[in-house]
């Protein structure tokens, strides 16, 4: 097991356990320890899985496995993530926080994952549709020159957890900030829909952007381009729609990108959040090589 | 018998049939008119809500900040009313929206969601608002489903909760049905606001108000989405007809909706059809043929045709009797 860096998962919920799965899976991390803050079958199934499990929080975490791993996932709460960095942070752990505290700066892999953002103590997820959307604005914006990004994501019903229903503006006003700044348009929107149509909706994410250069040719290879790079961490990503000019006279591009889940823990119909696991997984797996790399 | 509150969305669902191209002035004209009829709540601002204005569902002309503002300072005694949708506005829009002068909030979701509006309703109470919890797209929740989500609003604070009907899709029946529940089994007024794309509005309406439903919805002419709302003016007349109380004046709504959103209408390319002439014959009980009738005696004798139209029913009039009609005409004509 020593080409693989150890790692732990703080809040054995939906998402918890659709990483556990993830981790499973990964050439280059392994899962050493589950913590949350009350008993819960989350841990049991890690238990299940063979891996460390406690109900006594980041605390557990810290002081049992504080030496061995690396790598921790973050996927309590806001308020929860502030307290666990509290720990985290002095621990030297490096941490991806899937919960909007956003201590950390944003990160999208196919974006802005590199060398200096692996340096920082922790990165945040943004939300998923951040993470489904930024990718084409920042691809469109570099042969285009996005002025202005708008995009809206409808989400089945029962992926929407409390937490994003609870703070429905957080996840908007997060998005719309990751859009320019990740993303490059000088302003954005994001909009959100939640649609109980049963069967449940795949994610699906509409993408509008007025651009300075309506060069479709040059748009197109840049969209193609970037759902290639999507698909290498998030299978299930796909055009709903190819890039069109909405209107021939006008300057707004439109695109739709689906995003069916892999269906680890979550159903496919959870694109939403397979793709911010997927995302983080891939994070996590970048930080392990270069920590690979460097111990040889 | 409680007052039936209408809220007049002329220059909200009807923004979706100007494509949101209402000028400020456009709003300040149609505010003063909906004030001086005695409508109780006016709403204003984006067809979509608060921050609506995007290319998903079009650009408005005027900042809606400003027309807020235009609207709070036009109105002398109707509240200026804005919506938002969780998920397109938010509580920075609701603050703004406050400090412009709107006092009452429409917080949307769809009916199966109203747990997104918690956040909104919450705010917007704390900053004074009369809020309003507004259910979408009533047809998709069986009465059940309805009231649970109507509960959850009422719980976050909401001073109303209404059943919408978006798609125009309900039936007289499935709104008793809906009203009545909710009227049952809250403790806070309960509303209904139609579209006529099934040509029910006006029937649905009064279904509702029959089931208990006290704040009910409008819009002059039924401008709206789709095949619009129930046309206040004609809501007016027939809360009249039904013997409910309301505040708002029938022949001043008329007006507000001919003289004032028509020609406005005109300049945004925009013509509705004119049904205040022969919903007077309805509201008088006036045999129908009447119409042009009235309208030629009216031009003779320079009066006010609803007039003629009101005194033949007084009159007890009977098909036929058109020749009373200019006899009418000429004797409002010497008062």
């Amino acid at each position: 097991m020593t080409n693989k860096v150890k790692v732990g998962i703080i809040g054995p919920g939906n998402i918890g356990q659709d990483l556990m799965i993830k981790i499973s899976r990964s050439p280059v991390l392994e899962l050493a320890c589950v913590v949350g803050i009350v008993e819960s079958p989350g841990l049991q199934r890690a238990r299940d899985m063979g891996v460390d499990a406690s109900p006594d929080g980041v605390d557990y975490l810290v002081q049992h496995h504080g030496k061995d791993i690396q790598i921790v996932f973050d996927a309590t709460s806001a308020k929860g993530h502030v307290e666990n960095a509290k720990r985290l942070s002095p621990a030297g752990i490096f941490t991806l926080d899937l919960t909007p505290a956003a201590l950390g700066p944003y990160c999208v892999p196919a974006v802005n994952l590199d060398e200096r953002m692996l340096q920082k103590p922790e990165v945040n997820m943004v939300t998923c549709a951040g993470q489904a959307t930024t990718p084409m604005v920042a691809a469109i914006n570099r042969v285009a020159d996005v002025y202005y990004a708008e995009t809206v994501s409808s989400l089945s019903s029962f992926s929407a957890g409390p937490g994003t229903r609870a703070n429905i503006d957080e996840f908007t006003q997060t998005t719309r900030t990751a859009l320019e700044k990740v993303g490059g348009a000088d302003k954005a929107r994001a909009l959100i829909i939640l649609n109980p149509a049963e069967p449940p909706i795949y994610m699906s994410n509409t993408i509008y952007c007025r651009v300075r250069h309506v060069d479709m040719e040059a748009i197109t290879k840049a969209a193609d381009e970037c759902l290639d790079t999507m698909r290498s961490y998030v299978p299930g990503c796909r055009f709903r729609m190819r890039p069109i000019l909405r209107d021939p006279e006008d300057d707004i591009v439109m695109l739709a990108v689906e995003v069916e889940g892999a269906g680890d823990y979550l159903p496919p119909t959870a694109g939403n959040l397979d793709i911010i696991n997927a995302a983080s997984i891939r994070i996590a797996e970048a930080k392990a090589r270069q920590l690979l790399e460097g111990k040889a | 018998m409680s007052n039936i509150i209408i809220t007049d969305t002329t220059l909200r669902d009807g923004s979706h049939s100007v494509r949101h191209q209402f000028s400020v002035e456009d709003t300040r004209r149609i505010v003063e008119a909906l004030d001086e009829a005695q409508i109780d709540i006016i709403e204003v601002g984006h067809g979509d809500g608060l921050a609506g204005s995007t290319c998903n569902y079009g650009f408005s002309a005027a900042p809606e900040i400003e027309a807020v503002r235009a609207a709070a300072q036009a109105a002398k005694r109707a509240k200026i009313a804005v919506l938002l949708l969780p998920g397109i506005g938010t509580v920075p829009d609701l603050v703004q929206a406050r400090e412009a002068g709107a006092a009452v909030v429409r917080v949307a979701t769809h009916v199966t969601e109203a747990d997104i509006s918690h956040e909104h309703i919450s705010e917007a109470k704390k900053m004074g608002f009369f809020v309003v919890g507004f259910l979408m797209m009533a047809h998709r929740g069986s009465a059940a489903r309805v009231l649970e989500e109507a509960k959850k609003m009422e719980s976050y604070g909401a001073d109303v909760v209404y059943s919408t009907d978006s798609a125009g899709a309900l039936l007289p029946d499935g709104v008793r049905e809906r009203i009545g529940i909710l009227r049952e089994r809250l403790s806070v007024p309960i509303g209904f606001h139609s579209h006529n794309n099934l040509g029910l509005a006006i029937g649905n309406s009064l279904a509702a108000i029959h089931a208990g439903a006290t704040y009910i919805d409008g819009s002059l002419g039924g401008l709206g989405a789709g095949a619009g709302n129930t046309a206040t003016e004609m809501l007016v007349a027939v809360l009249e007809r039904a013997g409910q109380k309301k505040k708002a004046d029938l022949f001043k709504s008329i007006d507000a909706c001919v003289q004032v959103l028509h020609p406005v209408l005109e300049r945004h390319g925009v013509r509705l059809p004119a049904i205040q002439d022969p919903m007077m014959l309805g509201f008088a009980g006036v045999y129908s043929s009447f119409m042009l009738h009235a309208k030629r005696a009216a031009k003779r004798f320079g009066v006010d045709y609803r007039s003629i139209i009101i005194e033949a029913g007084r009159r007890e009039a009977v098909g036929g009797q058109e020749d009373w009609l200019y006899e009418i005409a000429r004797e409002l004509a010497a008062q």
